[in-house]
């Protein structure tokens, strides 16, 4: 018989209405401003469908054990399919101590019955949930739409690598090429990729229950400013909180212009920010894109061994598109091949963000920590463009080297719209798309340094 | 009068012309919208003066160092 237990309303609450509220700010934000409509919307959208219960887009199923380490008596159930569980409730009282939820979720059976003797490590029941568990810890089998999408795409490290093969053939070099000084600037901006991830750590200073280190390397990959690196990087280290790392990743790209300004003007004189580029870099021959992508693939995996699949992939598209030969794969990868896989990995995010998952301290400080990592990779490339000012004939806006920070191509465009604003004559663009591709493989080797040592 | 010659700083393709001969600009008045690396970029006049040459119409694919307009000041 259909009633009020079988609806969605019994398992709604005010975290369901707030996260709401956000997805459809995140929607309107894409539909009316026009922010990042694409990512946006999306994601919006996800957040909307996860956070309305029972729908199971996004479901888990975990069993739990009976983990008190001895054979016992179960005394009584203390839960059933309308109980909203949280982390730590009572799901069984047994004569020698309690099994508790191990995650929050909801019931979806107790195996076992009052009277009965468990041993140890035996199925007692089997929840529901969506929240994403340590795998080695926690085991739980996707059985939602979303879930097995999230699981066998993200999880299993797919779709974020593809997605930087896409963007490889999305990337001209050239400009970089053109001035390989500009690598430097892409270098110096993940200094904010260290600098968050020691203050993630610090966190534990002050906090009970501060980030672990695992943690704290997805938090500062998140001043890579590149979504596919920010995703794949929590996905392996810290999968528990890939929902906040990636929300604070793609909505921090579409805020550069907003965050970068004020950090720029602060370490730059207007007379610095005036300073004049020729518009014109040398031409770079076609043997040179060609050769680039070969051999970058080759020297940066054989130093940075884990960042094998972001930057492998990432080159192999960049391939595609400057050997001339394979204009069809390029073609592909360009148009319809990203927008499949964006619309598969920013409905996943949107729909990791149920309330359960969302709505902690720690989402609060991950997107804190996020912006601080976007802030200082900001000063540090403006500060090492001033460096090399200091050390070379020819000087370079120090701007440029704020687009070192990737969010390919915002932050070369807010760089273009301030050298203008400072001086007319300026058109800082191909500049700046120098320093903006290299913090993008800046960003995946970091990213693969981290998985190195933490992974 | 001294000259002022405004040129393409990158290859791409001219989306509006904001200026005809004869028009007052100041400086950082827009004098064209030039689409390319898939944004719009807005070339800016860069004296206050009389445009007294355009040289470039809208659809047209230019590339860099050529002329977009002259200005008089």
């Amino acid at each position: 018989m259909f009633g009020f237990f079988e609806t969605g309303f019994l398992f709604f609450y005010w975290g369901n209405a707030l996260m709401l509220l956000i997805g459809g700010a995140l929607i309107y934000l894409g539909v009316s401003k026009k922010m990042e409509p694409l990512l946006l919307v999306p994601i919006g959208f996800g957040i909307l469908l996860i956070n309305l219960p029972l729908g199971g887009l996004m479901d888990y199923e975990l069993q739990v054990t009976n983990t008190s380490g001895a054979p016992a008596r179960v005394i009584s159930i203390e839960v059933d399919k309308t109980t909203r569980i949280g982390e730590s409730d009572i799901i069984l009282q047994l004569d020698s101590g309690e099994v508790l939820a191990p995650i929050h979720g909801r019931l979806k059976e107790v195996v076992v019955s009052p009277g009965q003797v468990i041993e140890p490590g035996e199925v007692v029941a089997v929840m529901i949930t969506n929240a994403q568990t340590d795998q080695a810890e926690l085991p739980t089998k996707p059985v939602g739409l979303l879930s097995r999408v999230f699981a066998y795409g993200i999880m299993w490290q797919i779709i974020p690598p593809l997605i930087f093969l896409c963007l490889g053939a999305l990337t001209d070099f050239g400009p970089m090429i053109a001035n390989p000084k500009t690598l430097l600037l892409g270098a110096a901006a993940q200094f904010g990729v260290y600098f968050a991830f020691f203050a993630a750590l610090a966190t534990n200073l002050f906090m009970v229950e501060g980030f672990t280190i695992a943690e704290a390397a997805s938090i500062g990959i998140i001043g890579g400013a590149e979504g596919p690196t920010t995703i794949y990087v929590t996905s392996i280290l810290a999968p528990h909180i890939i929902g906040a790392t990636a929300v604070a990743c793609y909505t921090y790209m579409a805020l550069v212009p907003i965050i970068q300004p004020p950090i720029i003007k602060l370490l730059t004189t207007k007379k610095e920010r005036a300073i004049y580029m020729k518009p014109q870099l040398r031409e770079v021959s076609n043997r040179e894109k060609i050769l680039f992508p070969v051999f970058s693939a080759i020297i940066v995996i054989l130093f940075v061994p884990m960042s094998a699949p972001l930057i492998g992939c990432f080159m192999l598209g960049n391939l595609f598109m400057t050997c001339g030969v394979t204009d069809r794969l390029s073609k592909t990868a360009q148009t319809a091949f990203i927008d499949i896989l964006t619309i598969f990995i920013t409905l996943c995010i949107g729909a990791t963000m149920s309330a359960g998952n969302f709505l902690l301290p720690k989402t609060l400080m991950v997107l804190f920590l996020g912006v601080v990592a976007f802030g200082t990779a900001t000063g540090a490339g403006v500060l090492m463009a001033k460096l090399m000012n200091l050390l070379s004939k020819e000087k370079i806006n120090p701007m440029i080297g704020a687009a070192g920070v990737s969010a390919v191509p915002m932050a070369a465009r807010v760089v273009q719209v301030m050298g203008q604003k400072a001086n007319p004559r300026n058109f800082l663009l191909m500049h700046a798309m120098g320093p903006n591709v290299a913090g993008a493989i800046g960003a995946a080797i970091a990213g693969g340094v981290f998985l190195g040592m933490v992974g | 009068m001294a000259q002022e010659i405004v040129e393409v700083p990158l290859t791409g393709k001219i989306v509006s012309v904001n200026v005809k001969p004869g028009d007052t600009v100041k400086e950082g008045d827009v004098l064209c919208l030039l689409e390319s690396m898939k944004m719009e970029n807005p070339i800016l006049a860069p004296v206050d003066g009389t445009v007294t040459q355009v040289e470039i119409e809208v659809e047209q694919v230019v590339k860099p160092g050529e002329r977009i307009a002259v200005i008089e000041y």
